[in-house]
């Protein structure tokens, strides 16, 4: 049953690998080793044994180490298990809302740290909890925030999934738990351990969140970076920390990438059937619980965020909304502006995302053994901290003045949604049987019909997947953005949400939550369109 | 502890001469191709220069001023706005001899020692000094032109006190009657949470500040990783319960001038005896290729137009006392008439220690 994943075949072309290869390096070479070669460069050459030793000898160093792995592996452990039930729901079942969980699963990905932790310690404390600076605060926001990598890139990988083999598991005499455990999970592993990556990265690099809701008591890799290069100025402290982080990315990454490579199968089809209507009380029962799931982790906190924008002087109104029309003082633009000027740079960042990430899926399925490693170097910028980045495209970019380029910073946005196109498309990809290909080419197609019509059917709602996730990163990006931005012309939502709440006044907190609702109302509307392109189960050719 | 200073302020010579070195050579090649002479003398174009300005992302100037500025003298102004003042100072650093612009806006007297020991900056004397407070100018080379004050002080939430009347000194916020009132920052993701440690360490003494800080534990002071989770978040201003917060002493002005629905009245009063005086400066970055316009820049931004500009946009008190404030700034944000402050000198060679003392204290 189980297939080779399919490697170097197609058509046996191998220019177009290649290219994409080469597509690939350029792109993330330019966009990350150069920008991350200069600040080691700089911050590291004067860092000889004596002061490495000490300087990974220290007991912060180590306690922000320890901290760093264990929390993002609670992390990510924990999404997936709150993800999976619903991501599983959303495959299998047909329910009303279930178009609705899948688009406002994206929502919280946008919203500003600032903004949602308040939303998140007052959930806690509302049922009797004082977080303090627990480390259950930092996990739950860590849930909220990426719970919809879970449910979208398990689950979308999961209604695709032929359901066949479990059907004659069934017939043969398992148990439906034994079916999962024997037939369905091994086929899920490849996107549920690229899901689990990609949450644990976010939430090794997680910023805000440690900062917020750990109050300062609480340090990462990520933060005890910024104090070293910002507070403390000690570069070489900050850069080996950076390497440290970078070591630590790379080897994770590339026991995935490995991974995902042993355990790709292949599928004979997809699955015609789709979703199921509930028939039993008990199919009734679990889709209920799922829901009430989802409301609890991702609805509560975002309708809170929209009661609050909504009122206005003891009442409540839409007088926030009308205000984001008016320059404040503080700001170089209208709040209104900043929110097309992130819209704008989404489309570009997920447009390039979605270009460059299917050409380096090809490349990643295809150029064997070097494909694990463009796999891993682009899982990289998700794990180096936007300190470094933004210190590294401050060096770098001085050659060409690329610096002072508008495209610098959809470019940077699309360097972090290339991973999320990745992770959808490559399992999607390793999963078409190399046998459709073979035949469609001993029916005398070329390459590229080939390409056309077996692959990209198969892969389209996993690319849509990808975009769209590549267009919420950036929408929702602060930390890169704020190194990058220059003013009028590049202020963007984000930077105006942080501004507005930088000087005391309800009008400035109104605008605030407004354009923040604003935001997660774009990002949810973008997956909407994106929902409806994918179309329903795309049967096999 | 140690302070590394950058590689860079090292490595730069060097690389600067093959800079140089390869400039001259691809000169003398094209002279040598084209046959002209260079003339070594060609004055610069004033028409043609375009000064960047680097500076934090709470810059804002209104339209038109620096517009002004081009209209008097040619010269362009491109302002690079971007990261907090702590993160400006540290890529100006990082970048030392090789500026990412010709003039940095934002350094203030709790990072100017570190910005002087690595050599950013080039001398200027502004005739607009004459019009600055001498307190103000703590760089007697002036390689630093004051361009705005503001206090860092604690607020307090009027109707939140209830019958307790506001405290009256920072040894108020340790009693009783406070317990579980006050939240402040933390100084080394802060720059206010900074400013009140600093305000601490200079009013109780070396000796002293700890014990006021344990005591400021036991009567359960809150602490935040920034202002706004402070101010919004623990503070009443946002839906919190405690009525005291380190903020500035232009919050009240702004509570005004930001209100929604508009009040007559700021709901917010600030302890003066609290506060911390910062002061922002802008210097030219050493390595400009424009090193004049760049001090007319300087000029100009501490004349009258764009002094009167600062305080609507950015919050801050102009440096030039001849500028007149808006009427929020003078009815409700008066600046302390005798603030705490501290050397950049005394700050920085305390810096790494005092916040590592206060961690163990406060959050250990």
């Amino acid at each position: 049953m189980t297939q080779p994943a399919s490697v170097g075949a197609a058509g046996g072309t191998r220019y177009p690998t290649v290219a994409a290869v080469l597509v690939t390096v350029t792109f993330f070479g330019l966009l990350v080793v150069w920008p991350l070669a200069s600040v080691f460069q700089r911050s590291l050459a004067d860092v000889g044994p004596d002061r490495l030793v000490d300087i990974l000898g220290r007991g912060s160093v180590r306690k922000a180490l320890f901290f760093t792995v264990w929390q993002s592996f609670a992390s990510a452990a924990l999404t997936l298990a709150i993800g999976l039930p619903i991501a599983h729901a959303i495959a299998r079942y047909q329910f009303w809302g279930r178009k609705l969980i899948r688009v406002v699963a994206v929502v919280p990905f946008v919203l500003p740290t600032v903004v949602v932790g308040a939303a998140i310690e007052a959930a806690f404390s509302r049922v009797g909890l004082s977080l303090g600076r627990s480390v259950l605060a930092i996990l739950a926001a860590h849930v909220f925030f990426n719970v919809a990598i879970v449910i979208r890139v398990v689950g979308g990988f999961w209604a695709g999934l032929d359901q066949s083999p479990v059907a004659a598991a069934r017939v043969l005499g398992a148990s439906p738990f034994a079916a999962f455990r024997w037939v369905t999970l091994p086929r899920l592993m490849p996107s549920i351990v690229g899901a689990g990556v990609l949450v644990f990265l976010f939430s090794f690099t997680s910023f805000g969140v440690i900062l917020i809701l750990g109050r300062g008591g609480r340090a990462t890799l990520e933060t005890e970076i910024y104090r070293n290069a910002i507070f403390r100025q000690e570069f070489d402290v900050a850069a080996v920390l950076a390497l440290v982080q970078l070591l630590v990315v790379a080897v994770l990454s590339l026991f995935a990438a490995r991974f995902q490579r042993r355990h790709a199968t292949a599928q004979r089809g997809r699955d015609r059937r789709g979703a199921l209507p509930l028939r039993t009380a008990g199919q009734r029962l679990h889709v209920f619980g799922i829901i009430l799931l989802v409301v609890g982790v991702i609805g509560i906190p975002v309708l809170a965020l929209v009661d609050a924008s909504l009122q206005v002087g003891g009442g409540y109104g839409f007088g926030n909304y009308r205000n984001l029309l008016d320059k404040v003082s503080l700001l170089p633009v209208s709040p209104a502006r900043s929110m097309f000027t992130s819209l704008w740079f989404a489309l570009i960042a997920a447009l390039i995302a979605a270009v460059v990430g299917l050409l380096a899926a090809f490349a990643v399925v295809r150029a064997g053994r070097v494909g694990s490693w463009l796999e891993t170097l682009a899982l990289i910028p998700l794990g180096v901290s936007a300190v470094t980045l933004g210190f590294g495209y401050l060096l770098a970019f001085t050659v060409f003045d690329l610096r002072r380029s508008p495209w610098l910073i959809p470019l940077a946005h699309a360097v972090v949604g290339v991973p999320f196109v990745l992770a959808s498309v490559v399992p999607a990809l390793r999963g078409i049987d190399d046998r459709f290909r073979q035949a469609a080419a001993a029916l005398g197609a070329p390459p590229g019909r080939v390409l056309l019509l077996i692959d990209w059917p198969l892969i389209r709602r996993a690319a849509f997947t990808g975009a769209g996730f590549a267009f919420a990163v950036s929408l929702g990006e602060f930390g890169a953005t704020t190194f990058l931005s220059r003013g009028e012309e590049s202020f963007t939502a984000p930077l105006a949400i942080f501004r507005l709440l930088s000087q005391p006044g309800d009008l400035l907190r109104g605008q605030a939550l407004a354009l923040s609702v604003l935001i997660g109302l774009m990002v949810a509307g973008i997956a909407a369109i994106l929902e409806r392109g994918r179309g329903e189960e795309v049967g096999l050719l | 502890m140690q302070l590394s200073l950058p590689a860079t302020a090292r490595r730069r010579p060097a690389a600067t001469v093959r800079a140089i070195g390869l400039g001259l050579a691809m000169a003398l090649i094209t002279a040598a191709c084209t046959g002209t002479v260079i003339d070594a003398d060609a004055e610069v174009d004033v028409e043609a220069v375009t000064l960047t300005l680097i500076t934090h992302e709470s810059f804002v100037v209104s339209d038109g001023v620096f517009e002004l500025f081009t209209e008097q003298t040619g010269i362009k102004v491109d302002v690079l706005a971007a990261g907090d003042a702590g993160e400006v100072v540290s890529r100006a650093v990082l970048s030392s001899g090789d500026p990412e612009g010709d003039v940095l806006f934002g350094i203030d007297n709790t990072f100017l020692q570190r910005g002087l020991d690595a050599n950013l900056f080039l001398p200027h004397y502004s005739a607009g000094l004459e019009s600055v407070p001498d307190e103000l100018k703590l760089d007697p080379q002036n390689r630093v032109t004051p361009m705005g004050v503001s206090d860092v002080c604690v607020n307090y939430w009027i109707d939140a006190l209830g019958p307790t009347p506001p405290p009256t000194s920072l040894e108020d916020l340790a009693s009783p009657a406070f317990a579980g009132a006050f939240v402040t920052q933390n100084p080394e993701s802060s720059s206010p949470g900074f400013a009140f440690l600093l305000a601490t360490v200079s009013h109780f003494g070396e000796d002293g500040w700890e014990d006021y800080w344990r005591q400021l534990v036991a009567n359960d002071v809150a602490v935040t990783a920034g202002w706004t989770d402070a101010y919004y978040g623990e503070f009443v201003a946002g839906g919190g319960s405690r009525p005291l917060v380190t903020s500035y002493a232009s919050s009240p002005p702004a509570e005004v001038i930001f209100a929604d629905p508009p009040v007559d009245e700021p709901p917010t009063g600030v302890l003066l005896e609290s506060c911390f005086r910062q002061i922002e400066f802008a210097g030219i970055l050493k390595g400009t290729a424009y090193p004049n316009e760049a001090g007319q820049l300087i000029d100009f931004m501490l004349g009258e137009t764009f002094q009167q500009d600062v305080p609507l946009n950015m919050f801050v008190y102009p440096a030039n006392e001849t500028v007149s404030l808006p009427i929020e700034f003078t009815k409700f944000g008066p600046l302390s008439a005798d603030p705490i402050t501290m050397s950049p000198a005394q700050i920085e060679a305390g810096r790494l220690d005092w916040t590592q003392r206060w961690t163990d204290i406060v959050l250990g």
